[in-house]
């Protein structure tokens, strides 16, 4: 029994330990930003808004921003159209070389990112497309694609066939029946997939890197001001603001996979679909 | 089957040679029946037979590999689910999570336009007809599963089908509450008139609500007959033992005159059968089995009442049910024990295993078998 | 593509693309590409391994102590993963640097006397960042495959006289190991392909192949020498991967025969 007991203290002491490990950084960053100090050091000197008030005036920073904005919507848009699409024909249909079209599709999820942006890079090179946002996007739809389609088939498993098919007894067309009943019902998958996408996109660095012309994505631009130490503050402020809207935008997503298992009639708190 | 014919019954539903293979697996094989206009039918057979399938390519779900479907004197090849005047209560109900109890029973009328005052009414009165008046503001998730079927038949009654095809509807639901919605189902579909289609495994079940049932096994019908006739003259043995008990007993033909057929029965000795008795097409030296439902022997006790014929045997094993006792008797000249069972009247006494009982049963209720 | 893309040849601005083996060879002979190589395969599976084992208690942890808010831990676990990658390497650089966080703090607690000087700018920093960076993709697949065991097993075990140490041997870690795999895998492929980490944190003796193919493309202007060595280093992961994979295969029948 004691044991028993000393294994389970033991075991939360190292739960807690672990997740200092994991929120070191995280926690770091709004500290540094509020820090009076250029110097990112201990120990702070003093609080400051400053870091947030640059943010307002740098020219560069708001196009780095617009253009990410574009690319994410766009890159969000567009794989969970492509994830809709794809899921609910994995949940519905049997076709030939299903595994292996699938796995296709899956594949960039398991290479290494810099894999994906030089085969990006040389096919368009060969295609003779010049780089721009819409590389980007393009690189950004292949490695979202297989996120949204994990979201989204977790929404189609949860969704019983025979609630379509009691639409279309009942008269409906395909269409309709899509418009009245599996999309309301999947709905919160489509949600937190653009979501997800959308915060996957803002983020990825080495495609954007890689495959953009002169316009840069925030990261990129995030990348060019660490060289310079003056900037970095700044950079701080940035990212703490990047951080609190993320975790918004998580929050909502969880809150909307949350209401699809109440709708489903199933107990919320149960961690299916989130993985 | 003819005698119970109605002649003024028209077919709603005729099945012709109805196949249907899923890849290697062939889950019907060659159905033909007719189902008529206003009548309960069920689908009755072991899970796996093939009955969801049929259903399904009734309502337009699947199409058939080979064969037609015709309903309401339309083949319905090329004719999707949509546009088929059927409506179908599903295994899981299939209740629409997203939408009110009323929402969910207007859902297809929604389609025809009606004028809303009209829409209203309509939905109300589907509501009223299973006994959910007022619960049309309810979000559908609420509900408990005996409602929810509920709301799944006024969804499909809405639609005013010439049938109403139901897979497995009360399955789900507990056994008090499956024996109220027997019977309820059962008035429903008398007071509307419509023809209902009930795919079900539980013999009860079938026997309780339908007027004809098809029994189905290995994607084939073995046997389509009302409730009665299927207990009392079921085709083979497989049907005999899928419906209620039924002891079998080795037998022999050993001579046939103009009106009988002698049989040489297994521990019952000689019995004579009239040609009658005989399903159609079967000749007297086809007949290897004999089958006796239990309640059609008697155990006679205190040299009591009298019967046509006794044998005697020895009780295995009493089982006490309340209103009837249950015995195991080996008879004598036989290995296995025959079930009987017994109605426990007023003073009757319990035979204890061990005891030596003399069984009386009647010659014309013994059914002959291949 | 990039497969057929890697037999052709850079002259300057043009492409040669006759066939050639050229990149190949030189990827492969060439020691400092295959210092790099071995390097960046080293510092993987270092990384995939501190990352598995560090992961697993936690897993465990959620998945057999933790009730009611399972669905909020893992939560927790996957926030740190959604802030900027970017920001969160910079910010290791800044708690492992000379004058870093950790090194203030632990002078400040006496506990060394001059900063540690071994924990940024070399392999120990890329090891500790990727750790943390690749914690949730180690954690999740775990977690599912100690969620999937059917707890009436380890009351058996323990009603069979297993007490928890041996059951835990015996019964929880062989039917959590394909969850175990999993993780590993997916740590160790993205990894090996990692660009950030060791530009950022890496000095030069942390330095790993991806960080080659980009100055091939870039700087070195020799795309097809890059993409062989992309090309190769695939090949050598995807086979490792296999390895991995069929080995505990084998390991997890054997221990079931
Ligand atoms: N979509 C399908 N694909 C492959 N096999 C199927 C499919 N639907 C049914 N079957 C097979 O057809 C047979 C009959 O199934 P079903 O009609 O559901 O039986 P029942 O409803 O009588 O239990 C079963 O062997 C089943 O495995
Ligand atoms: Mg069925």
């Amino acid at each position: 029994m004691s044991n028993r007991r000393n294994k389970l203290n033991w075991l939360n002491v190292y739960a807690v330990v672990y997740m200092v490990f994991l929120y070191a950084p995280v926690v770091l960053l709004p500290i540094f930003a509020f820090n009076s100090s250029t110097i990112i050091a201990f120990p702070l000197s003093g609080f400051t808004t400053e870091w947030f008030g640059v943010l307002w005036t740098t020219e560069a920073l708001h196009n780095a921003v617009r253009n990410s904005m574009l690319v994410s919507v766009s890159t969000a848009i567009i794989s969970t159209v492509l994830g809709l699409f794809a899921a609910r024909a994995v949940a519905r249909y049997t076709f030939p070389f299903q595994r292996g079209i699938m796995g296709l599709v899956m594949l960039p999820l398991v290479l290494p990112e810099i894999i994906i942006a030089v085969s990006l890079l040389i096919v368009l090179i060969q295609l003779g497309l010049s780089l721009s946002l819409w590389t980007v996007v393009l690189g950004h739809v292949l490695i979202c694609t297989p996120f949204s389609i994990a979201v989204l088939s977790s929404a189609f498993r949860g969704l019983d066939p025979s609630m379509e098919e009691a639409s279309f007894d009942l008269g409906e067309t395909h269409w309709g029946t899509f418009r009245r009943v599996t999309f309301p019902l999947v709905m919160p998958g489509v949600i937190s997939s653009l979501l997800i996408t959308f915060t996957i996109s803002l983020d990825e660095f080495i495609i954007a890197f890689f495959l953009t012309g002169t316009d840069v994505t925030l990261p990129v631009y995030i990348w060019s001001q660490l060289r310079f130490p003056a900037k970095l503050p700044s950079i701080m402020a940035l990212g703490t603001i990047l951080l609190a809207l993320t975790v918004v935008l998580l929050i909502l997503a969880e809150f909307f996979r949350r209401r699809s298992a109440t709708r489903r009639g199933l107990d919320a708190s149960t961690t299916e679909g989130l993985i | 089957m003819l005698d119970t014919e109605k002649p003024h019954a028209r077919t709603i539903i005729d099945l012709d040679g109805v196949t249907k293979s899923f890849g290697s697996v062939q889950a019907l094989k060659g159905i033909t029946a007719t189902i008529r206009e206003g009548e309960f039918f069920s689908l009755l057979g072991p899970s796996g037979c093939g009955k969801t399938t049929l259903l399904r390519m009734i309502a337009g779900f699947e199409d058939p590999t080979t064969g037609t479907i015709t309903i309401d004197d339309k083949p319905m090849a090329g004719i999707a689910a949509n546009h088929r005047p059927t409506n179908m209560v599903f295994q899981s109900y299939a209740i629409f999570p997203h939408l009110s109890v009323a929402d969910n029973v207007g859902y297809g009328l929604k389609k025809r336009r009606l004028p809303k005052a009209d829409y209203k009414r309509e939905v109300e009165q589907a509501l009223a007809m299973v006994d959910l008046g007022g619960y049309g503001p309810r979000a559908a998730h609420t509900l408990s599963g005996g409602q929810r079927q509920r709301v799944a038949l006024a969804r499909a009654l809405i639609m005013k089908p010439k049938v109403v095809l139901l897979d497995e509807p009360l399955s789900a639901l507990d056994k008090k509450l499956r024996d109220q919605m027997q019977l309820e189902l059962r008035q429903l579909q008398r007071s509307v008139g419509i023809t209902f289609i009930l795919v079900t495994h539980d013999q009860e079940e079938a026997l309780i609500m339908s007027d004809r049932i098809a029994v189905m096994f290995d994607g084939q019908i073995e046997q389509l007959a009302t409730p009665e006739e299927l207990y009392r003259r079921p085709v083979n043995q497989r049907v005999a033992s899928f419906i209620g008990v039924m002891n079998f007993l080795g037998a022999q033909a050993t001579g046939s005159t103009d009106t009988h057929v002698s049989l040489d029965v297994q521990a019952l000795g000689k019995i004579d059968i009239p040609h009658s008795g005989l399903p159609k097409g079967m000749k007297p030296e086809d007949i290897h089995r004999v089958g006796v439902r239990p309640e059609m022997m008697t155990i006679l006790i205190d040299g009591a009442p009298s019967a046509e014929r006794i044998v005697e045997g020895e009780v295995t094993e009493t089982s006490y049910y309340g209103d009837m006792t249950y015995y195991s008797v080996r008879l004598n000249g036989l290995e296995t024990p025959v079930t009987i069972s017994m109605r426990n009247t007023a003073g009757r006494a319990v035979l204890r295993p061990g005891e030596t009982a003399r069984v009386g049963f009647a010659t014309d209720s013994i059914i002959v078998f291949r | 593509m990039v497969v057929t893309f890697s037999f052709w040849t850079q002259n300057y601005l043009d492409l040669d693309t006759s066939f050639t083996l050229a990149n190949y060879r030189e990827a492969w002979t060439d020691p400092l590409y295959r210092e790099l190589m071995l390097r960046s395969l080293r510092i993987s599976l270092i990384v995939t391994i501190v990352t598995v084992l560090l992961a697993f208690p936690i897993a465990y942890h959620v998945s057999f102590h933790v009730h009611q808010r399972k669905a909020l831990w893992l939560f927790l676990i996957t926030v740190p993963f959604w802030t900027s990658y970017l920001l969160r390497v910079f910010l290791w650089k800044v708690i492992l640097g000379y004058n870093g966080v950790l090194n203030s703090a632990l002078l400040g607690l006496g506990l060394i006397d001059e900063p540690l000087s071994f924990i940024l700018y070399n392999a120990n920093a890329v090891v500790i960042t990727l750790a943390h960076a690749w914690a949730p993709f180690a954690i999740l697949p775990i977690f599912v495959a100690l969620e999937r065991i059917d707890r009436s097993l380890l009351e058996a075990a323990k009603d069979l006289g297993d007490g928890p140490v041996r059951s835990f041997f015996r019964v929880t870690l062989p039917l959590a190991m394909p969850g175990v795999v999993a993780a590993t895998i997916i740590v160790l492929i993205p990894t090996v392909g990692d660009y950030i980490t060791p530009r950022l944190v890496g000095g030069t003796e942390g330095l790993m192949i991806s960080n080659m193919i980009q100055v091939q493309f870039g700087k070195a202007n020799n795309a097809p020498l890059g993409a062989a060595l992309a090309v190769s280093s695939m090949f050598i992961v995807g086979g490792i991967s296999l390895l991995i994979f069929f080995a505990t295969r084998k390991i997890g029948r054997g221990g079931a025969d």
